[in-house]
């Protein structure tokens, strides 16, 4: 019985060594889509700049929208929004999900750096985030005119990954509604 | 010509290793002591080509031969030359071969300094400590050999090295760290060889110690230069982020720690043999497993310049070989008789022990949370990141309850105390230690903050126990006091404990006092925080070598006059392209102001970071009294004691009061 208690810190290590081989396998830096080709989840909070209007899953308008998650406490976030501006005044309509924020600090956010959402909802309790999947802050949704959530983006949007990741999915949504309306 | 013979001395290195890891094994097992002989020699020889192959490296990098790959990729003909030594261990493969410079380097101090040492057991000591290096130079050779060449497209310049890394703190960082998880590789080795030859006893022990204590000294001082670079270098004003890989600097350092206690016990009562073998694999183990979490890319990091799978495989597989092999040897050679000392439970030796336990436990925790998104992930259950909240809300109890067990231990005595005079030395002070811990939040901040008391009543705790055991210890029989009276290592423990006081003293009001401010400043701007007034006065434009900088001009006031002029620096390095922040950081022992630029908002107007960090600096100081406590303990004469001791342990004598 003494003797097995040695074995102890062996059969511990021997646990340990299969999760690091399958960790070999695995890619940390790949996310799952868990939600990709599903609706956007319903929601109902208030917006971050007028404090009393509600908006929930009707007010996300448009043949494609982004949902961008952000919040201030974000430093990526904030390398990522002269991007958005960008995407914005392209003709884009984004939504944003500021995510377990504070409210002053978000507004005050919005007016000095621009507002390039249609709205932003205020997620303080991170629910919305929660049925997204949101891990963190960045992300960005491409939902499309059905509703549903074509492309999931952790990180940072920027010209490359606008141009590889939601530029070709664009267009294919725009051919789906073509297709749709000559039917 | 050059890294050819570079890689040709490493496969010489390596062939060395070979023999070593065998022939000394065959020479004991066999009893022809010239084959036992053979050991020092051959440790000697692997080192020497080591230590050419690094000079090969080094040459290849200082002449700009970018024909060689890894040159190429970490050097530039305009990287400062300083920086270009630092290169060598600026990526995957010059680090490993770092590594195995000081591994070896370790083995041939071993062997230069082991007279006092049964040769035999120096034999099999060394034998271990070439498997080690074998595996290493193996990995180096295969998978990661620093000397490929470019051929025959030579570039004519290099890709330079990381902007991060071209910084003092890189120098002397990363050799700190290898020198001290390398370092618990001859602890490892001691170990092994205990178990190879059941001897476990104080003079095993007292062996051990003086190495353990080496290399836990410079992986002390490695992990304080590495939170010191990250603070002044990323610009974030952090110093220490949980990340994956500075974890795996940590635990071992943790367990390293548990080991040093548990050698001095089993050194001078000849008890917990099993538990100080097991801390020696652990140490080593951790070590390895640290490796393998950098160089394998299976745990994402702000580290994680390497990671290629595999390499990640080979490393499992030494990783593998080396915690299997040892854990077998220890299931079936761990000596499974009852020590054959006895202690009670008011003595030293249960108070070590459980000041062990709270560091494994620490340890575990901090193990637990590397891993735990590698587990989540493995099982399905998606990704997810541990960050600091996890660490603060179980590593620092931990610590806490740690730092108590700290001031009993040592005024304690072996083996049996009595209730009543461990009572009437201590209790005074544990009131004035919570009386002062729930006061000083109030004093300071004019608020009550649970943690800030906590954190300072167990520093006022421990600095208060330590100096009274100090008292005690230096008082002669005469009633004077001797400074000379209680031995080196005694000393060194009283300074190294100090030091975990002032750390933890730094820590805690740096986190809960800090102040910090994110704006926009336009020139001529000023701003204030915490008494101190920042004008921003517009910035310059610099030049450095291979660099261009912005380069604003902060004029610190207090009080109406000017203290300080901060120039923190926005650089571009020329040809990574890569911009980086260098902040501007004024120091006094009381508290740093620290500027960042961020980034430049049109009309002359930039993003900046202000923080004034009070008493940060008390963290680099802690770190050198825990390592100068190291060095005490290691140098203190009786481990330079020319004769072999062979008896367990001095049991007639009644112990002085000097565990360290």
């Amino acid at each position: 019985m003494k003797r097995f208690v040695l074995f102890l810190p062996l059969i511990f290590f021997i646990g340990l060594g299969i999760f690091l081989y399958k960790g070999l396998f695995l890619n940390p830096k790949a996310m799952p889509s868990a939600l990709e080709g599903h609706p956007v989840p319903a929601f109902k909070l208030l917006t971050v700049t007028k404090g009393d209007r509600v908006v929930t899953k009707a007010d996300l308008i448009g043949d494609y929208y982004l949902l961008n998650v952000w919040a201030t406490w974000c430093a990526a976030c904030k390398a990522e929004h002269p991007y958005l501006l960008d995407i914005a005044s392209s003709g884009v309509s984004i939504y944003g999900v500021n995510y377990r924020d504070e409210l002053a600090a978000a507004q005050d956010w919005l007016t000095r750096y621009q507002d390039p959402y249609q709205f932003s909802a205020f997620d303080v309790d991170g629910k919305f985030g929660l049925n997204l999947g949101v891990y963190g802050a960045p992300e960005t949704y491409l939902v499309d005119h059905l509703g549903i959530i074509r492309l999931r983006y952790a990180g940072v949007v920027d010209t490359r990954s606008w141009k590889s990741d939601f530029l070709p999915l664009i267009t294919q949504i725009k051919a789906e509604i073509a297709a749709s309306k000559s039917l | 010509m050059i890294p050819e013979l570079g890689s040709f001395a490493l496969m010489v290195g390596l062939a060395f290793a070979i023999c070593l890891s065998v022939i000394p094994l065959v020479g004991v097992s066999t009893n022809n002591l010239t084959l036992v002989k053979y050991a020092k020699p051959l440790t000697l020889g692997m080192f020497l080509f080591t230590l050419l192959s690094y000079i090969m490296l080094t040459t290849s990098f200082v002449t700009d031969d970018f024909s060689v790959l890894y040159v190429a990729a970490h050097s530039n003909s305009l990287l400062p030359i300083q920086y270009k030594f630092a290169a060598v261990f600026g990526g995957h493969e010059g680090s490993l071969l770092l590594w195995v410079l000081m591994l070896t380097t370790w083995t041939s101090a071993l062997a230069l300094s082991s007279k006092s040492i049964d040769d035999a057991f120096v034999a099999r000591v060394l034998a271990v400590l070439g498997m080690i290096v074998v595996g290493f130079m193996l990995f180096t050779l295969l998978t990661s050999n620093p000397f490929e060449r470019l051929l025959p497209n030579v570039p004519l310049e290099g890709r330079d090295l990381n902007p991060l890394l071209q910084d003092i703190g890189l120098i002397v960082h990363p050799p700190m760290l290898y020198l001290g998880w390398s370092g618990f590789s001859v602890a490892f080795s001691f170990a092994i060889a205990a178990l190879l030859t059941g001897r476990m006893d104080a003079a095993w022990a007292r062996w051990t110690r003086p190495w353990t204590l080496a290399a836990w000294s410079f992986l002390t001082i490695g992990i304080a230069l590495g939170s010191w670079w990250a603070y002044y270098e990323l610009g974030w004003g952090g110093w220490w982020f949980w990340d994956p890989v500075e974890n795996a600097s940590f635990m071992p350092w943790v367990v390293g720690t548990a080991l040093i206690h548990s050698l001095s016990v089993t050194e001078q009562r000849g008890a917990f043999r099993n538990w100080t073998v097991l801390l020696a694999i652990s140490a080593f183990s951790l070590s390895l497993l640290g490796t393998f979490l950098v160089r394998s890319g299976v745990i994402n990091s702000v580290h994680s310049f390497a990671s290629d799978p595999g390499r990640g495989m080979f490393i499992l597989m030494l990783l593998g070989t080396a915690v299997i092999g040892s854990l077998t040897l220890f299931a079936f050679k761990a000596s499974a008789l009852k020590s054959t000392s006895k202690f009670e439970f008011y003595s030293k030796e249960t108070f070590i022990l459980a000041g062990n336990v709270a560091l494994v436990v620490a340890t575990a925790t901090v193990l637990l949370g590397t891993l735990y998104p590698l587990f989540m992930d493995a099982f399905g259950l998606g990704k997810i990141s541990v960050g600091p909240p996890y660490y603060n809300a179980v590593f620092n109890p931990i610590i806490a309850l740690m730092v108590l067990i700290m001031g009993v231990a040592p005024i304690i005595r072996w083996k049996k105390n009595k209730v009543g005079t461990f009572r009437s030395e201590l209790g005074l002070i544990a009131l004035v230690s919570i009386a002062f811990g729930i006061g000083f939040p109030f004093v300071y901040g004019g608020e009550f903050i649970g943690w800030v008391s906590a954190g300072m009543g167990v520093a006022f705790w421990l600095i208060a126990a330590t100096l009274k055991n100090v008292k005690n210890n230096v008082v002669s029989p005469q009633g004077g006091y001797d400074l000379s009276r209680p031995t080196q290592s005694y000393w060194g423990m009283v300074v190294a404990h100090m030091g975990i006081a002032v750390a933890i003293i730094g820590v805690t009001i740096v986190s809960f006092y800090e102040t910090q401010l994110d704006i926009r400043m336009n020139v001529n701007d000023s701003v204030s925080l915490s008494g101190y007034e920042f004008k921003f006065e517009g910035t310059k434009d610099v030049e450095g070598p291979n660099y261009s900088a912005k380069q604003g001009q902060f004029r610190v006031y207090e009080q109406g006059n000017q203290i300080a002029l901060l120039t923190p620096e926005r650089r571009v390095y020329r040809v990574q392209t890569m911009g980086m922040t260098e902040a501007g950081i004024d120091s006094t022992i009381g508290r740093d102001l620290f500027v960042a630029l961020g980034d430049p908002l049109g009309n002359q107007a930039w993003a900046v970071r202000v923080y004034v960090k009070p008493l940060i600096n008390l963290l680099w100081i802690a770190a050198g009294l825990i390592a100068c406590g190291g060095f005490l303990c290691m140098t203190d004469k009786r481990y330079r004691a020319k004769k072999t001791v062979t008896q367990t342990t001095p049991m007639a004598t009644e112990p002085t009061v000097n565990a360290a």
